[in-house]
Order: structure tokens, then C-alpha cells, then sequence
């Protein structure tokens, strides 16, 4: 097993060798899945079939168990996202203080359901487990900042303001 | 790092805050950040420059009642701000040594009077990024007083004595597991902490990793001397992007000074921490699921026993707590374990942190003792609830959890009178709701999400979660028959019985709960196609029956 080799770098795109260092700090180990995959998350945005069969074979670990890891945790992404991201919490508090209307109006405003992206590749539409904020809810996240005791008003007037950028 | 070096460095950083005449510390938790708290400092940064004050600005954890923030106190006066904006800076800096700003300051003696801070200490004291912030309130002070003076044993015994229970929900006697790990056989043992915190309306673990990381680290490290391992691993979500940089940032720091690593305090004793990141399964919240998902599987947890305790992470004996329960350990051994013993109630001692949320004016963290009721958490400490609307129910323990009616709430807060109420402790998510909230559609939100996050491993809980998240639909949507209700009671039975683990055996809670103490407002969906609070879209069209 000492001779072992990692595979070379899908491409000269500098963001693999991020990976590979995630990787190399973990010795290749297969429990560091995880983390690479979140390596490769941060770095590209999503996983893609490549990457995780570049992932898969550098840790050693079947295929099949890479791609069920991928696919049992919510916070990997499949699909590229859009280049404006908005994430309504659906956390219980948020719930109660009206989460579903600001879920309803951003997929009425946008044309998608929630965890697609508009086919212009401009907006994705996320729903949050829960962010821990609480209590500003309900809150949203536009492009990761958090804007707490969200109103459909508010959050349409930013999907203006995104869309004549 | 010896113990003579760290008090020390204590007295030396007492010693340079106590130079300036007065400290602003600004709220820069999550809430607070949210709206502007980082101008607001920059703003009393230049306001103090520009005025020659002797002021030190310091940004610190979350101070609590957050639907106040952004929030400013002024030490040592106690001058609490609200709702502050950048350009309230200069008028703060220009009141320090005369009257302050009326119109800017709150008064919430009422919502402090009843808390008890032990978890929640140095929220609002400290600079969660500075190691030395933590050392001048007592930090590490446990962990090397105890290397010096303490046998793991001794320390066991102080757990056990002070009568700490589990935070993350189950409320096990700490003090017992940590024994059982000590005693169980291998040299190779683990000490995990649990921060995975996912249910959603709870955000304790968050704001203490986040505004004292050191606490958490401090409490792992004393574990793991009085359980023999020498590695630990914090487990936290990835949806708290800076819970885990501040604990990076406090690890290395640890590292840095000497009380993390080999030889800790020039004794045999060695141990470092590692982070792992969660990736949104709320399922890793059992400590099975999340052992595999460390090991980096997906997180199906897996029957026990055995228990973790005699083979855990790898195999190897593990002891996993969450993140609280961690925080109360240093003061523990440091004040002893009969002063814990003497707070709270009678089978559980301590205090209590909670996210109160929801309809309520003061929404924010709280640490109360065990044993204070529903009521005054929800009356005086968090004001009540506004908008002149009636209060109705307190939902805890989340999608574990139960829906407490208003007229219950004179019951104090303990882990066995949540559980016979039909609700549970849990981590300690306390969601308020008023008139405005239907609990058939809170049941279905529920049930929703734990159809979503149920593993699929057991079938009880992949099924029957479905099952009753389409008879809940069908009730909130106006076709329920009576019938359905009772296949719904059965449903919860065979579901809590047959789950392999917690996430199933409670899931029926919310709906059971509910069942219990709003079945009215259920039939009312159900016979009379109406929903009393005006949330669910009944459909008025009578279904024909052939």
C-alpha cells in the first residue's frame, strides 16, 4: 500500500491543487471524503461526475460509496449554481413567522422551484434547514449574507437589483 | 504553559483593561451582525480615536436579547444600547463620563434579573478571536489546575457530584458516561463533540462556539484527561461558516501558548482537537450517524449496543457530549461540583441555555436555571408576546420535541417534567407561537421535515414518516376523515417503537403532542373544512362519496 500513487490532477485549473492539499494533509485517508468533498465544493462551487470520480480514486474509496456520500448529504451540490444565489431559511421559527410566502413569491418572481437555478443561469433558489438566526427570523440569505425579519417586498427589491446588474 | 504562567498572563491582562477608563463592547454574533453591527464599530472606533478617550471597543459574542440588537454596552456603567446605527457612534463616545443617551438606552433589568449565566459567562465579555480575552475571565485555569492537583478519577467524581446531565437531549447523567468510557478497555480512546446542532430554531451551540470557542475546548480537553485519550474531534455543521473559522482560529492559538498539544502544563498528559465538518444531515445528530459520517460515510446510524463507550470512532471506546454540556465542565472544576449541584431542580441541576424565538418580544439566548417555569421564561424573561395576540403553545426539542398549551405553563423546566408533558428537553430550541399559528400545519411542518432527513436505513421511520406526512396533508388540506386521525395515533405508536434510532422514536412527538392537547382544532379541519388560525388553504369543496 506504500507504493500507492495518487491519479494526476483532472487539469492545470490551480483550484485542484487546493484539493490535493486537502488530501495531502490527510495522509489520503478514506475517511477524509468528507472533507475533500467540501474541498472541492468551496473551491468549484459543485461536484461534478469528474470530480468526484477524481476524488474517489485519489481516496481509494469505491465509487459507489463517493457518489451515496455525495448524494445523502444535503449541503452538496450537483448542479452549478446560478451566479446570484438566494437561500430562504425554512428553520421553525422562520416557519412560523411566514417562511412558506417569502418561498412562494421568490418561486412565483423567479419561474423555478426551490434548489433550481433560472435558465439564464442567473439566480438560484435554495431552501435552508435552519442558519441560526433565529431569532431575526424569518431570514434569508442573499448571495451568503444573512438579512434577518425578511419581508416579500425586501426580498423582491433585491431580485431587482440583481437582475439590472 | 505552567500554572503560574497563566495567571500570570491573567493578572497582566486584567491589568491592561483595567488601563482604560471605560470598555464598549459591541454585539457581533450573527443578529446583530446581520444588521450592521460591524460599521457600528468601525464607527466607534474612529469616534473614540477622534475624541482622545481612554476607551478600549471590544466586538464580543452574542449579549442575548437579540430582536433589541445591534447592541452596545458600555462597561463598567452597564449602559446597554439598542437598535443602534453607525451614526449613533460619535453620540456614545461623547456621553462616556457624563449622563447617557437616553433615547438610545434599554432597560431590560426584567429580561437579565431572572438568568443565571454559566455557559453564557463571557458572552458579551470577551473578544471570541483572543485566546488572552478568555485567560483574564479564569479560562484554562480548570484544565491546568486540574493537571497539577487532580486525578482522572477525581475528576469523574466532580462531574458525577456536581449531577450534570447531557445538553444535547437526552439528559444522561454526564458524570456516569464519563466513567463508563474511563473503564472501558483500549489505550486508543476519543472524545468527540457533537455540534452538529440541526434542529432547526436552536442556535445555543452556535453562539457559544462562535463567541467562547475556548470554553468548548477547554471542556473537551479535561475529558479527555479523565477518560485517558488524547485526540479529540469537534464536529460541526457546515452551515456555521464561522463557528468554524473562530474554531480554527482558537485551536491554533491553544496550540500556540502550550495548552493544546504534548506535555500540556510539563505534565505526561498530551491532546489536540480536530475539526469535522457536518454537511446538512440532521440525522448526524445521533451519535452513531455521526461517528460514521467523522469516518467519513454517509450517516446511518447503527443499533446499539454496542455503545459508543466501548467501541466507537474506529472501534475505539469514544465519548461524545454536545457542545454545552462541554461548556459547563470548566466551571465545574473550577468552582466544584456541589456549587453546580445547587442550582436547579431536583433531578436536574444547573441552568439551561435556550433560543427563545418565535412570537415573543425578546427573542434571543437565555441561561435560566432548571426548575423556573414556562411561564416566567416566557413572561418576564422574554417579555411576553406582542402585538396583543394570546399566546398559545411553546414548542421544545424540535422535531423531537412536543407543543405545550398555554395553560401548562406553569410547570418548571426540567428533563422529566418536558418528558411527561410530552415533549423533551432537547437542545433547547423554546419557539413561541401565538393565535396565528395553526398546530395541524405545525405537526405537518414537522413531519416534513423528518420524511426528508429520516436515513432511510429503518423502514418504520422511511415509511411511516411518508405515511403520516400525507395524512397530516390531507387533514390540513380539508379531506381528513376521523378515521385518519385514528390511523395517525397508530401510525406514531408503531413508528416510536419500531425506529432504530431517536430521529424515528421521536418523530411522531410533534403530531402525538399536538394530538393531545389541540385535537380540537384538528377535527375542526376535519369536519368543519376549517382551519381556526386562517394558515392552511382548506378546500371547501365537499368530496363526493358514491
Amino acid at each position: 500500500m506504500a507504493s500507492f500513487i495518487p491519479p494526476a490532477l483532472p487539469s492545470d485549473d490551480k483550484r485542484w491543487k487546493i484539493v490535493h492539499a486537502t488530501m495531502r494533509k490527510n495522509g489520503f485517508a478514506r475517511h477524509a471524503l468528507i472533507e475533500t468533498l467540501h474541498t472541492v465544493q468551496s473551491s468549484f462551487g459543485y461536484l461534478d461526475e469528474d470530480a468526484i470520480r477524481f476524488v474517489a480514486r485519489s481516496l481509494r474509496v469505491p465509487l459507489s460509496q463517493a457518489y451515496g456520500v455525495v448524494t445523502f448529504y444535503h449541503y452538496f451540490n450537483l448542479k452549478p449554481p446560478g451566479r446570484h444565489t438566494v437561500t430562504v431559511c425554512a428553520g421553525t421559527t422562520c416557519f412560523i413567522k411566514g417562511a412558506d410566502k417569502l418561498i412562494a413569491t421568490a418561486q412565483k418572481r423567479l419561474g423555478i422551484e426551490t434548489g433550481h437555478t433560472t435558465p439564464d443561469g442567473e439566480v438560484s433558489l435554495m431552501v435552508a434547514r435552519c442558519v441560526g438566526a433565529c431569532s431575526r427570523a424569518p431570514v434569508t440569505l442573499m448571495d451568503g449574507e444573512v438579512q434577518g425579519e425578511m419581508t416579500s417586498e425586501q426580498m423582491l427589491a433585491q431580485l431587482e437589483r440583481w437582475t439590472v446588474e | 504553559m505552567t500554572i503560574e504562567e497563566l495567571e500570570q498572563l491573567a493578572i497582566s491582562v486584567r491589568r491592561d483593561n483595567a488601563k482604560f477608563d471605560y470598555q464598549v463592547n459591541v454585539c457581533m454574533d450573527l443578529a446583530c451582525a446581520s444588521q450592521g453591527a460591524g460599521a457600528i464599530k468601525e464607527a466607534l472606533d474612529q469616534a473614540v480615536a477622534a475624541s482622545g478617550k481612554n476607551v478600549l471597543v471590544r466586538r464580543t459574542g452574542c449579549m442575548g436579547p437579540c430582536s433589541h440588537g445591534p447592541l452596545v454596552r458600555v462597561d463598567p456603567e452597564k449602559t446597554l444600547y439598542r437598535k443602534l446605527k453607525s451614526e449613533h457612534a460619535e453620540k456614545i463616545v461623547g456621553a462616556l463620563g457624563s449622563k447617557p443617551v437616553s433615547e438610545l438606552q434599554c432597560d431590560l433589568s426584567e429580561h437579565f434579573e431572572g438568568q443565571v449565566r454559566v455557559v453564557l459567562e463571557n458572552a458579551g465579555y470577551i473578544d471570541p478571536s483572543k485566546i488572552e480575552d478568555y485567560i483574564g475571565r479564569d479560562g484554562y485555569k480548570a484544565l491546568l489546575s486540574m493537571l497539577t492537583e487532580m486525578t482522572p478519577n477525581g475528576v469523574i467524581h466532580r462531574i458525577t457530584e456536581s449531577g450534570l446531565r447531557g445538553r444535547g437531549g437526552g439528559g444522561y447523567p454526564t458524570g456516569l458516561k464519563w466513567g463508563t468510557v474511563a473503564k472501558a478497555a483500549g489505550d486508543t480512546k476519543f472524545v468527540v463533540c457533537n455540534g452538529d446542532e440541526g434542529d432547526p430554531g436552536a442556535f445555543m451551540d452556535r453562539s457559544v462556539m462562535e463567541g467562547d470557542p475556548h470554553r468548548v475546548i477547554e471542556g473537551m480537553a479535561i475529558a479527555g484527561y479523565a477518560i485517558g485519550a488524547s485526540k479529540g474531534y469537534i464536529y460541526v455543521r457546515a452551515e456555521y461558516p464561522l463557528a468554524v473559522s473562530r474554531l480554527t482560529a482558537a485551536l491554533r492559538d491553544a496550540r500556540r501558548v502550550g495548552l493544546l498539544g504534548m506535555n500540556i502544563c510539563n505534565t505526561t498528559f498530551n491532546f489536540d482537537v480536530e475539526i469535522r465538518l457536518g454537511a446538512g444531515a440532521f440525522v448526524c445528530g445521533e451519535e452513531t450517524a455521526l461517528l460514521a459520517s467523522i469516518e467519513g460515510r454517509r450517516g446511518n446510524p447503527r443499533t446499539r449496543p454496542p455503545y459508543p463507550a466501548s467501541s466507537g470512532l474506529w472501534g475505539k471506546p469514544t465519548l461524545i457530549n454536545n457542545v454545552e454540556t462541554y461548556a459547563n465542565i470548566a466551571p465545574i472544576i473550577r468552582n466544584g461540583g456541589k456549587w453546580f449541584h445547587n442550582m436547579g431542580s431536583e433531578r436536574s441541576k444547573g441552568t439551561k441555555v435556550f433560543a427563545l424565538t418565535g412570537k415573543i418580544a425578546n427573542t434571543g439566548l437565555v441561561e435560566v436555571p432548571m426548575g423556573i417555569s414556562l411561564k416566567d421564561i416566557i413572561e418576564k424573561i422574554g417579555g411576553g408576546v406582542p402585538g396583543g395576540h394570546k399566546l398559545k403553545a411553546v414548542q421544545t426539542g424540535g422535531p423531537s420535541g412536543g407543543c405545550i398549551p398555554a395553560n401548562m405553563l406553569d410547570v418548571g423546566v426540567s428533563y422529566d417534567a418536558l418528558l411527561k408533558m410530552g415533549s423533551i428537553m432537547g437542545s433547547g430550541g423554546m419557539i413561541v407561537m401565538d393565535d396565528t399559528s395553526c398546530m395541524v400545519n405545525v405537526a405537518r411542518f414537522f413531519m416534513e421535515f423528518c420524511m426528508t432527513e429520516s436515513c432511510g436505513k429503518c423502514v418504520p421511520c422511511r415509511a411511516g414518516t411518508a405515511q403520516m406526512h400525507t395524512l397530516l396533508t390531507r387533514i390540513a388540506e380539508g379531506h381528513g376523515s376521523m378515521e385518519d386521525l385514528e390511523l395517525l395515533e397508530d401510525l406514531c405508536a408503531t413508528v416510536k417503537e419500531a425506529s432504530l434510532c431517536g430521529l424515528g422514536q421521536t418523530a411522531p412527538n410533534p403530531v402525538l403532542s399536538t394530538l393531545k392537547y389541540f385535537r380540537a382544532e384538528y377535527e375542526e379541519h376535519i369536519v368543519h373544512k376549517r382551519c381556526p388560525a386562517g394558515i392552511c388553504k382548506v378546500s371547501h369543496v365537499e368530496e363526493v362519496t358514491a
